[in-house]
């Protein structure tokens, strides 16, 4: 029964600590329509302003709590201005890609300023506890109760009395309308995201200080949470975020109770894309739920692509080919195979995302599949690995096609979050079914790539292999994208209505183009594996999702070529050049948003 | 000649490649009722989005009263004194009525001034009144113009825009609908309107002029285009049609 009490008083805290999250991005999605990717940012922003300002300044509660208050409001200001502003008028998923290309930057300026490593957020709230039926209330636990009401509460009373809180609610249900009335429009997107992140901002402190530990790693799965929590209130709906938050944090609380911590983050993956699919406007949402339109087609940004005449294809193949009898140095060799691996990658999300308009957040998933179903069939039954790798080409392919198949009626915004969802889910799965996975531990002892009993062991023959299937694949996906297949998956990007109203079955064919994609994604984990030697399952986390959906736009959607060059680009080029993984990153993002700015169809154009 | 309260002075607008506007030159006296008449694809809306801010031309110039407003801020241009009817509406359908009509005052502060305002409004738009605390979006279309109106007036406007506002009502609301335009105009509100319904809109204008693929065709007043049997054929395309 004490446990009870003290699971219930947990989960309550963590609800409020996520309800803080998830009214700024309920905010914030009402009055332009976007998800903040950044928001975790901006939480994790939040918790290291406290950190330093009790660290180096020794400021009591209140001041800290003020100084992270006003700080992560003008960061909020400045992403606003930054990630959304400039892109006003262009495709909506633009603002959202860039939202994720700010979070990468902001992470890693976190991270280069404070250091990867944790650190310990202390308090000085005294640690008296007042004992209930059991259980118990600590002062830390009232007091972030007392932020999560007072906050809901101020907020309730902006948005009904004040002008401003007018203007926020007129914008958010008509945009252009509320422009027509006077309003400033952007002034009031500036004035939301600043209240969201000020509230997101101490959220990240109040967390770090309920679990006196604070590290840059927590922005993503705080976005996550902040999202989960909204889409099971209703997306854009902000009592339905602060109900969502509690109901999650209390779920999460007791699940942790019957079957443990690795679960967590399980049941809010399940519970997302259970909303997702049965329930899509949440519990408030209602009928009423504004219809967003349809995000497929993602990011289609009109252009001329630019076509390589068929010879310099092929003479770049060529010299491809001969590079390693000419420069043999294993780590320039090493470098462009992770260049290829990540192209095979990249050509599976072009096809996906650029030809068939169904983007995925989630694409690392497909990997890891893969390369857990090569590293199991060889260690666990000593399999060959010229066997396994095709094998786990087609397992990925069957279980990611099964795995995205109640996606595909999902529109707007919810592609985006059950892509990424089904990718944790992926990891989060790997991590818990220990009996096949061995869970937390990884698996060791991968046996290397080999052909018929040759070991391929030399970067150099690695490097011809993975070359050769990424040709391989390139050539099968030109020829299909010119075949009868890729013009009805074009047709069902640009107008799937136009499309089904021709007889076509947008599930086969979208089934179809995944179930293609899934074999390379597949393939090129599996060789990872065998590369590494061990995974475990953050091998391919999210950050791999997001930075193969980077270069399929470095490249321009659904270009073949492309995809390549933007995997050679973003795989190879940092390499070359010797940058840190933090700094790596950095570029990533600065690479995403200077793209979404002023080449949304990417290198090669969009095909 | 004294000057127009509104003139728009050889504007081109394009869209993308698309021209829109073709040296667009109008004029809306003070205290009258003009209207831009045209069909589908004309450039009726694309000349109320420009007058609004919404949209930029690439050349010409919108003046208020001898003061640009072309290239301000769509905020702007509505606290210089320009309410908007704007097609379909828009009414904020979350919103209860009264708060719709408190957010056509956003551009005032002079709370008094308000509060007389929105009774003068129930006083004119009695149907108003009856849904004051229900949710906008649940009135019916007709019901929604009149808020869309009441809205309007409530920020004190020198000139009202309208958008095709009887478009999508039931016949005894679009002739409810054209009284309380020129009832709200004989208290002194200058109109102007876009219709594509040239007899409706004929009733209640003085001055008229037609738009076709962004040109004027044909301007004067009411009395005259009502008897132009060009006005047909500006329509229907040709003088077959009866």
């Amino acid at each position: 029964m004490s446990s009870f009490i003290d699971y219930t008083v947990n989960g309550l805290v963590i609800g409020n600590i996520y309800a803080l999250l998830a009214v700024g991005l309920a905010l914030i999605f009402g009055v332009s329509n976007l998800i903040n990717f950044a928001h975790g940012s901006v939480y994790t922003i939040g918790a290291y302003i406290g950190w330093a300002a009790i660290t180096f300044l020794h400021t009591p509660l209140p001041v800290t709590m003020a100084i992270v208050f006003v700080a992560c409001a003008l960061v909020g200001m400045a992403i606003e201005r930054i990630g959304l502003r400039p892109l006003q008028g262009s495709a909506r998923i633009a603002p959202l890609l860039a939202t994720i290309g700010i979070s990468f930057v902001l992470d890693q300026v976190v991270q280069l300023v404070f250091s990867a490593s944790p650190r310990a957020l202390p308090n000085d709230l005294p640690d008296w506890r007042i004992d209930i039926g059991g259980g118990s209330i600590g002062a830390l636990d009232l007091l972030i109760a007392g932020v999560g009401v007072g906050a809901a509460a101020l907020l309730f009373v902006f948005l009904r009395f004040t002008k401003l809180g007018f203007a926020v609610r007129a914008t958010a249900q008509d945009r252009e309308a509320a422009l027509q009335m006077g309003v400033n429009v952007n002034a009031v997107n500036s004035t939301v995201f600043a209240i969201a992140s000020a509230l997101g901002g101490i959220s990240g402190l109040l967390v770090g200080m309920y679990y006196n530990h604070i590290d840059p790693a927590m922005s993503f799965q705080a976005t996550l949470k902040g999202i989960v929590a909204q889409v099971i209130g209703g997306v854009g709906n902000v009592p339905g975020a602060i109900v969502g938050s509690l109901l999650l944090g209390l779920i999460e609380s007791y699940g942790i109770a019957l079957l443990g911590t690795t679960y967590r983050n399980l049941f809010a993956f399940v519970l997302l894309i259970l909303f997702l699919i049965w329930m899509p406007n949440g519990l408030f949402g209602g009928r009423s739920a504004p219809q967003s339109e349809p995000l497929t087609g993602a990011f289609i940004a009109p252009s001329k692509p630019l076509r390589l005449p068929r010879w310099a294809l092929w003479a770049m193949t060529g010299a491809a080919f001969a590079l390693p009898l000419v420069f043999g140095a294993p780590y320039l060799l090493q470098t462009l195979t992770n260049a290829w691996l990540a192209a095979m990658l990249a050509l599976s999300l072009t096809l996906m995302a650029g030809t068939a308009g169904q983007i995925s957040f989630g694409h690392a998933g497909l990997l890891a599949i893969g390369a857990y179903a090569s590293a199991l069939l060889t260690v666990d039954l000593n399999a060959p690995t010229w066997l396994t790798i095709p094998a786990a080409g087609l397992i990925t392919s069957a279980l990611g096609t099964l795995l995205i198949f109640p996606a595909f009626r999902l529109r707007g915004h919810t592609i985006a979050i059950a892509t990424l969802a089904i990718g944790e889910v992926v990891s989060l799965v790997i991590l818990n079914w220990e009996s096949l996975t061995r869970g937390a531990m990884g698996v060791t002892g991968i046996p290397p790539l080999s052909i018929f009993g040759h070991e391929i062991y030399a970067p150099r023959e690695v490097y011809w292999l993975c070359l050769a299937i990424v040709v391989a694949l390139a050539l099968v996906q030109t020829r299909l994208l010119t075949s009868h297949f890729g013009r009805t998956l074009r047709a069902i990007r640009d107008d799937d209505v136009a499309a089904r109203s021709y007889g076509i079955r947008l599930d086969r064919y979208k089934a179809l183009a995944f179930a293609f994609g899934g074999f390379g994604a597949g393939v090129s984990g599996a060789i990872t594996a065998h590369l590494y030697s061990y995974i475990n399952h953050q091998t391919f986390d999210s950050q791999v999702s997001l930075l193969a959906l980077t270069m399929v736009i470095l490249g321009g959607m659904g270009n073949v070529v492309g995809a390549i060059l933007g995997a050679i680009v973003l795989a190879g080029l940092p390499e070359l050049f010797r940058l840190t993984a933090e700094y790596r990153i950095l570029i990533y993002g600065i690479v995403l948003l200077l793209l979404i700015r002023f080449r949304p169809q990417g290198l090669m154009g969009t095909l | 000649m004294t000057e127009p309260l509104l003139r728009l002075d050889r504007i081109n607008t394009f869209y993308g490649a698309v021209q829109a506007h073709f040296d667009l030159s109008l004029e809306v006296g003070r205290g009258r009722i003009v209207c831009l008449l045209g069909g589908n694809a004309s450039g009726k809306s694309t000349t109320m989005k420009v007058i609004l801010g919404l949209v930029s031309p690439r050349s010409g110039t919108v003046t208020l009263d001898g003061a640009e407003i072309s290239g301000l801020p769509t905020h702007r241009i509505i606290r210089a004194g320009v309410g908007s009817v704007p097609e379909a509406r828009r009414i904020f359908p979350l919103m209860t009525v009264r708060e719709n009509l408190t957010m056509g005052a956003y551009v005032r502060s002079d709370r008094r001034a308000i509060a007389e305002d929105l009774a003068r409004m129930l006083e004119l738009f009695p149907r108003v009144a009856e849904r004051l605390d229900q949710r906008a979006g649940t009135l019916s279309g007709g019901e929604q113009q009149m808020v869309a109106m009441a809205r309007a007036l409530m920020g004190r406007p020198r000139l009202i825009c309208m958008d095709e506002p009887t478009m999508g009502l039931s016949p005894l609301f679009v002739d409810r609908v054209l009284e309380l335009i020129a009832e709200i105009n004989r208290q002194g509100v200058t109109i102007f309107m876009v219709e594509q319904n040239a007899n409706l809109a004929l009733q209640i204008a003085h001055e008229g002029y037609v738009l076709q693929t962004g040109r004027i065709v044909l301007q004067g007043s009411a009395a005259l285009l009502r008897d132009d049997p060009r006005i047909r054929e500006a329509y229907l395309g040709g003088p077959i049609a009866a």
